[in-house]
């Protein structure tokens, strides 16, 4: 049996990497008792995969991990017992159980994900959802972000580790506009395609010739999605809505 | 939500952020408003190897158990941290409540090891703390230094108002109350440390005053206040069963050193090495219940949540319930993907069943410590192992399956001559010779035997405190006769041999068994910028050498001479209840070749049955 856990990840756990949250969680299982299945051989391994990496300083809402069972527990069981035992700066949102079909399990679905931008200073009204009455960014930035998206391409440099090269990033930004919370982004994410936020927010505020350090800004993931794998609308679907409750 | 010490911008540009922010499963927060002292436990070293000591995890534990204390954890910022905290003037602070330590009351800092000593003025320095205690004022953290290099704590004596001598579990309570209540009653740093040296195993160095001869060496070493005791006493937890032990241990959030559950399965070792300093400071040997043991097994990977399960001791393989120990946690947790990591354990049957059931064989490899090549040498050094011990262990082991094997030696012990230096050769030969008995169709491939050797330190309240060492040149030229008598061999092919570091034994050399005037050399090494010494990328063998040249402290007064029978050490002093006569009896058997045997084959009257408990009591219950 598959499971999906949803997760919450703020405050200092921003520091703390993709392998060390990954090392997290499995002593979490353990703590927790979650009857979660190992691979065999000499040094067995809990079954668990991460969705897409979250990068260091960014907080989330919305951080995905699948499991698989040796034997189900309840969706609520889990989550209080989880809960139970997590740091300052993870929570657990939800447990589920997911089908063993591909189309639905395993975090090569991840097609999108959902970020929030502040200025730097307002990092915690990101997660608690807390609005200010004035918009946080500069009012004329809406008809910037409208200018910048029409654009025919957005070419940035894209750097690897082993080479740099020029991409067209703009069929990668699903979404892209202000609120009065901030700055929302909806971006490719995943293995077939994949653009990070500050890239965008970089490559925004260079189009706007605003130095990068006069605008600092916090990210926050709000969700990360799957293309929907049952209907065309919507074209996108939460990670957690392929799954169901386990009673 | 907690504010951290280092801004967004600072953890973002440093490495491993996570060494800096606290906040681990575990670690206690307590409200500062409602507690009467703050104790800052510091390991000086990187977070890394800090977390992985448990004598800090009991400590921790032990203090966090009282209402009136919240104990935090600090440990020495990396350098790429220390460079920013610098430059723009950040206090050190501790990582529960992210406060400067200079707000504290205590900052204690445990002392494992020699190299550590230029990490210690990092951190008393980085706090704000003036490094020398005669300069300290009521406002600054009273600074408290323990660890096994307490039992020499003469080279860095003055950068500390109190040391504890001993094992933390016994005395820590009553100093922490007469603390209360000094500060209830308004009283001074000075009436503190005056109360202070008056419980037992606490030394105050600013109490005493040390003249010295001609030669350099000391004439007497005496209190300077009258509350000061003549002789310190080392501390002791007889009962080690029903010590506090800490049940739910801090799980930090990147991989260190020592990633997993620890049961301490005794303190002590009844085998009474001649090199080992260990042997003697933690006699007499004892032991924890098995039932005890089992217990905190259950709690503490529930508790934590660890994958992975180790024993510690010295020379576990005495301790007597390891059989159903070791079983209990193979049945227990290997089901349930636990990993059982075992010690270094003697060679025999037992072990050798146990460790194919744990480890991959074709993976893991065998460790012997033979200490040195030669029969006539490992008697000098009252090492019980045998030849026969080793190639009989390694025969059955390669019968077995296994075709690895670690054999550990030191270089540089009183009485080594070449051929003793040779034999190391030799014997590692002799092992792979072993291999090759075996008929060729039943072998696992070649063999692969790995000889390491370090060079020999002497260190205080060992039977070799009063020996020589050698210069750098000296080491490297004898590793080099053990190189060359390894090229020599039949089976050379399946033989490896490396050797330490010289350089860093000479210092460490020299601080082991160092005075008070070396403390001018560790400043010195500071102030030109060393730190990090136990780190080979950032030792800095010219800066130690230009320390010593600039204070005028000659190097070769500690190591090259072989101390007098009745020379007054700097350690005198401290009474760990192995008595000078015991080891001076050591000493000169020692030079015979004669072999002494281990506390539960006989009783060599060494002094520590004076504690009325352990190995020395055995037999008698």
């Amino acid at each position: 049996m598959k499971a999906r856990i949803k997760f919450r990840k703020y405050g200092v756990l921003k520091f703390i990497g993709h392998l060390d949250v990954m090392r997290y969680f499995q002593k979490a299982m353990r703590r927790a008792d979650i009857p979660i299945a190992f691979t065999g051989g000499y040094s067995p391994h809990m079954i668990m995969s991460f969705a897409q990496p979250l990068g260091l300083g960014i907080t989330s809402e919305g951080e995905y991990l699948d499991i698989e069972l040796k034997e189900p527990i309840a969706s609520f069981d889990a989550v209080k017992q989880l809960n139970a035992t997590m740091v300052d700066g993870i929570d657990v949102v939800s447990f589920k159980e997911i089908s063993e079909d591909k189309k639905y399990s395993g975090m090569t679905i991840v097609a999108a994900a959902e970020y929030l931008i502040v200025p730097k200073e307002m990092e915690t009204n990101a997660l608690s959802g807390h609005h200010s009455k004035t918009p946080v960014f500069p009012k004329e930035w809406e008809s910037a972000i409208c200018d910048f998206m029409s654009q025919d391409e957005i070419v940035v440099l894209k750097k690897t580790k082993k080479s740099e090269k020029e991409v067209d990033i703009k069929p990668m930004i699903y979404g892209f506009h202000m609120e009065e919370a901030g700055i929302r982004l909806f971006l490719a994410t995943g293995s077939e395609s994949n653009l990070k936020p500050d890239l965008v927010m970089d490559t925004f505020l260079d189009y706007l010739k605003v130095q990068k350090s006069e605008m600092p800004f916090h990210y926050h993931r709000v969700e990360v999605f799957a293309k929907n794998p049952d209907s065309e609308e919507p074209k996108y679907v939460s990670l957690e809505s392929l799954g169901h409750e386990i009673i | 939500m907690r504010k951290l010490a280092l801004s967004d911008e600072i953890l973002m540009k440093i490495e491993k952020p996570a060494r800096y922010i606290g906040n681990e499963l575990n670690s206690v927060m307590k409200n500062k408003d409602e507690i009467d002292i703050r104790f800052a436990m510091c390991f000086p070293d990187v977070y890394e190897i800090g977390m992985s000591h448990l004598g800090i995890q009991i400590l921790y534990d032990m203090f966090n158990r009282r209402k009136d204390v919240w104990c935090e954890r600090v440990y020495s910022p990396w350098i790429d941290l220390d460079k920013i905290m610098r430059e723009q003037k950040i206090p050190l602070f501790a990582l529960e409540s992210q406060d400067p330590i200079r707000d504290f009351d205590f900052l204690g800092i445990t002392i494992q090891y020699e190299m550590c000593y230029t990490n210690i003025l990092q951190v008393i320095d980085l706090s704000g703390i003036p490094l020398h205690a005669c300069d300290r004022t009521e406002d600054d953290p009273i600074v408290i230094g323990g660890g096994p290099c307490a039992y020499n704590p003469e080279p860095i004596a003055e950068f500390f108002d109190l040391f504890y001598i001993g094992e933390g579990e016994t005395v820590y309570d009553e100093l922490l109350d007469v603390y209360k209540a000094n500060k209830a009653s308004s009283g001074s740093r000075k009436d503190f440390l005056e109360k202070a040296c008056q419980i037992e195993g606490i030394y105050v160095p600013a109490f005493y005053d040390v003249t010295y001869n001609e030669d350099g060496t000391i004439h007497e070493m005496y209190p300077t206040n009258e509350h000061a005791p003549v002789k310190v006493k080392k501390q002791v937890v007889m009962d080690v069963t029903n010590a506090p032990y800490p049940e739910a241990p801090v799980v930090p959030y990147i991989k260190v050193t020592q990633d997993r559950v620890v049961l301490e399965v005794q303190r002590g070792c009844i085998r009474g090495c001649r090199f080992c300093q260990a042997g003697q400071l933690y006699r007499p040997t004892r032991e924890r219940s098995v039932e005890t043991l089992k217990e905190y097994a259950y709690k503490m990977l529930k508790s934590t949540g660890h994958e992975e399960i180790s024993l510690s001791s010295l020379s576990t393989s005495d301790y007597s319930e390891l059989k159903e120990l070791v079983s209990f946690l193979i049945e227990e947790f290997r089901g349930k993907g636990i990993n059982i990591s075992l010690p270094s354990l003697r060679i025999d049957a037992f072990s050798l069943d146990v460790m194919s059931k744990v480890q991959d064989i074709r993976k893991s490899s065998l460790t012997f410590a033979p200490e040195a090549g030669s029969q006539r040498m490992r008697n000098v050094i009252n090492k019980g192992l045998t030849e026969e011990d080793i190639i009989n262990g390694a025969g059955q082991a390669f019968e077995g399956g296994w075709n690895k094997v670690k054999l550990y030696f030191m270089l540089g012990l009183p009485e080594e001559t070449e051929e003793d230096m040779e034999a190391i050769a030799v014997l590692a030969d002799k092992v792979a010779r072993r291999y090759y008995e075996i008929p060729k169709d039943q072998r696992n491939g070649k063999c692969q035997i790995t000889a390491s050797s370090s060079f020999f330190i002497p260190k205080p309240f060992t039977p070799f405190q009063w020996a020589r060492m050698y210069t750098n040149e000296e080491y490297i030229s004898r590793a080099a006769i053990v190189k060359h008598a390894f090229m020599e061999q039949l089976n050379r092919k399946s033989l490896r041999y490396n050797w330490h570091d010289a350089e860093v034994t000479v210092l460490e050399g020299v601080f082991a068994r160092g005075d008070r005037k070396t403390a001018r050399v560790i400043e010195e090494a500071y102030r030109l910028g060393c730190i990090y010494d136990s780190w080979t990328e950032s030792f800095d063998n010219e800066k130690w050498m230009k320390a010593f040249k600039n204070t005028g402290i000659d190097l070769a007064f500690y190591n090259l001479r072989e101390r007098d029978i009745d020379e007054v050490f700097p350690w005198d002093f401290i009474d760990i209840g192995v008595t000078k006569e015991f080891l001076k009896r050591e000493w000169k058997r020692a030079m015979d070749g004669e072999v002494t045997p281990n506390c539960r084959e006989k009783c060599s009257g060494c002094g520590a049955a004076g504690w009325g408990g352990g190995v020395c009591f055995e037999s008698k219950n």
